[in-house]
């Protein structure tokens, strides 16, 4: 049998018997139109059924697939075998997140961030049903339209080096999200997000190391979204201690 | 509730601020008083003690010495404290913080001392 | 099936090494930036002491000027300006990122607005030069 192979070197962590991650290598039949995520399921369905990992859409939506790649943040559903092939793949959970089993990280440090920033539309008076719904120009959703675009696959926060040093960092795409309903023309919310956003574990701690936009995969640009909140809470503050009487 | 309750916003725009005196003017200056001069690749009319003197002790120019000095180390201050939390100094959060806008401070006020003197 | 009957299974935290910015090319690169800091604080108080030289007078700055000329300080205001050309470069772009810039209506492109960014630099740095040799 000369079909071509590849070896995958997969991440494997079963909490009940080992006491820290190890790697296991698996050799799969090389398929020119497979992406990770296929040698994956290849491995689950054919040879090791214990392999545990996330995915759901296959198609770069939802967001669940993400893993590290050869090191890189990558969604497993778009990195294809073709561009590491021959050479072998190493495939470990998301860095910097708590691992539960083999490639399966603990989220949900990531969703009490996202909470935390009031990703709603928040008003301070709101209009009755009868007078409509909120209208918005193609302008004001260009406004923000680019930050909307997250699919919380927090490859973002495996590439950030500030939350891999300090876990309380509040992170690119909670901030980004953040972000996005501050400029969003129908909320009215910034000032109850600021508490947490302009925190010390919020934009501040922000080193504008900028490898969160290099790897996420919709584009988002979480640091373009940082820095300009940076610029916006500076002016604010400048504004209240330069003309304290404008402070409501 | 204001942002005013940290006083970050202070420090990145000093930050900010260095940052811009330095992409603009460190370059030409380094290469000038580094580099240039020091080679002997300007005539000593212009490096001569007199009329270094007499540029540098002009009001204006001790102004633009003031801004050229002064803010970059800002600019340091700011950045090397994050440094210095990501080589791993988390723990002395607050002294770092002190000591290095405490140096920026002291660099300020000995640069108008000095430019004070000239 | 109610409850896990099992103790809570325990999670793995990684470590993150003091050298993790060592593992990759961009993190390498962010160091690289960030010391550069460093190096400009560093020849701002050389400045900074050659003109308190000045203040104290002609054999001060005589000798001040030529401890600059030791291959020490040349090869120091080399690596230096490696390093400042770096920060402007790095901090053209970045800001071009961060602060949109809007025309008629339009964003401008970053790239166009580092470009320039860097022309003004050009020109500033040329009008110091010549400031500085001939005023």
């Amino acid at each position: 049998m000369n079909e071509p192979t590849v070896t995958l070197k997969v991440t494997r962590y079963r909490p009940e018997r080992d006491s820290a991650p190890s790697t296991q290598a698996y050799t799969i039949p090389y398929r020119q139109d497979w992406v990770v995520l296929d040698a994956l399921n290849y491995i689950k369905d054919q040879i090791d059924g214990t392999l545990t990992f996330r995915w759901s859409c296959r198609m770069g939506v939802c967001g669940s697939c993400g893993m590290m790649v050869n090191g890189v943040p990558k969604l497993t559903c778009a990195a294809f075998l073709r561009d590491y092939y021959p050479h072998e793949i190493q495939v470990e959970p998301l860095q910097n997140f708590p691992i539960i089993r083999d490639l399966v990280i603990d989220m949900s440090d990531f969703l009490q961030k996202l909470r935390s920033v009031k990703p709603w539309i928040i008003r301070e008076t709101e209009k009755p049903l009868s007078e409509g719904e909120y209208l918005q120009t193609p302008q004001e959703l260009e406004a923000y339209k680019q930050f909307s675009m997250c699919i919380n696959c927090m490859l973002c926060y495996a590439a950030c080096p500030v939350y891999g040093l300090e876990p309380a960092f509040l992170g690119p795409a909670a901030i980004a999200l953040g972000y996005r309903y501050n400029l969003d023309s129908r909320d009215q919310g910034r000032k109850e997000r600021q508490p947490v956003m302009a925190s010390h574990e919020g934009i501040w701690e922000c080193t504008f190391v900028s490898e969160c936009t290099v790897v996420c995969p919709k584009d988002v640009d979480p640091a373009a979204a940082i820095q300009r909140s940076k610029v916006n809470t500076t002016m604010d503050w400048f504004k209240s201690v330069l003309l304290p009487w404008g402070e409501r | 509730m204001t942002t005013r309750k940290t006083s970050e916003p202070l420090w990145w725009a000093l930050f900010s601020a260095g940052g811009v005196v330095a992409a603009f003017l460190v370059p030409i200056h380094l290469f000038l008083h580094g580099i240039a001069v020091p080679l002997g690749w300007v005539s000593a009319d212009v490096t001569s003690y007199e009329r270094m003197r007499a540029v540098f002790g002009h009001p204006l120019i001790k102004i633009y010495l003031f801004v050229l000095i002064a803010l970059p180390l800002y600019h340091w201050a700011h950045r090397f404290r994050f440094t210095l939390f990501d080589l791993g100094l988390k723990s002395l959060r607050t002294s770092v913080a002190i000591l290095c806008y405490g140096a920026a401070v002291i660099g300020t006020v000995a640069t108008v001392w000095v430019l004070w003197l000239v | 099936m109610n409850a896990p009957t099992a103790a809570k299974s325990r999670l793995y935290y990684p470590k993150m090494p003091a050298t993790w910015w060592l593992r990759n090319r961009n993190y390498f690169l962010f160091m690289l930036r960030e010391l550069s800091s460093v190096f400009i604080a560093i020849f701002l108080v050389v400045l900074l002491v050659q003109v308190a030289a000045l203040a104290r007078g002609p054999e001060a700055y005589t000798t001040f000027m030529r401890r600059l000329e030791s291959p020490g300080w040349i090869i120091f205001h080399v690596v230096a300006l490696f390093f400042a050309l770096y920060h402007s470069y790095t901090w053209f772009d970045l800001t071009s990122k961060v602060q949109v810039v809007r025309l008629g209506g339009r964003q401008v492109p970053p790239p166009l607005v580092t470009a320039v960014n860097i022309g003004v630099w050009l020109v500033l740095s040329v009008v110091i030069l010549l400031l500085f040799l001939f005023v």
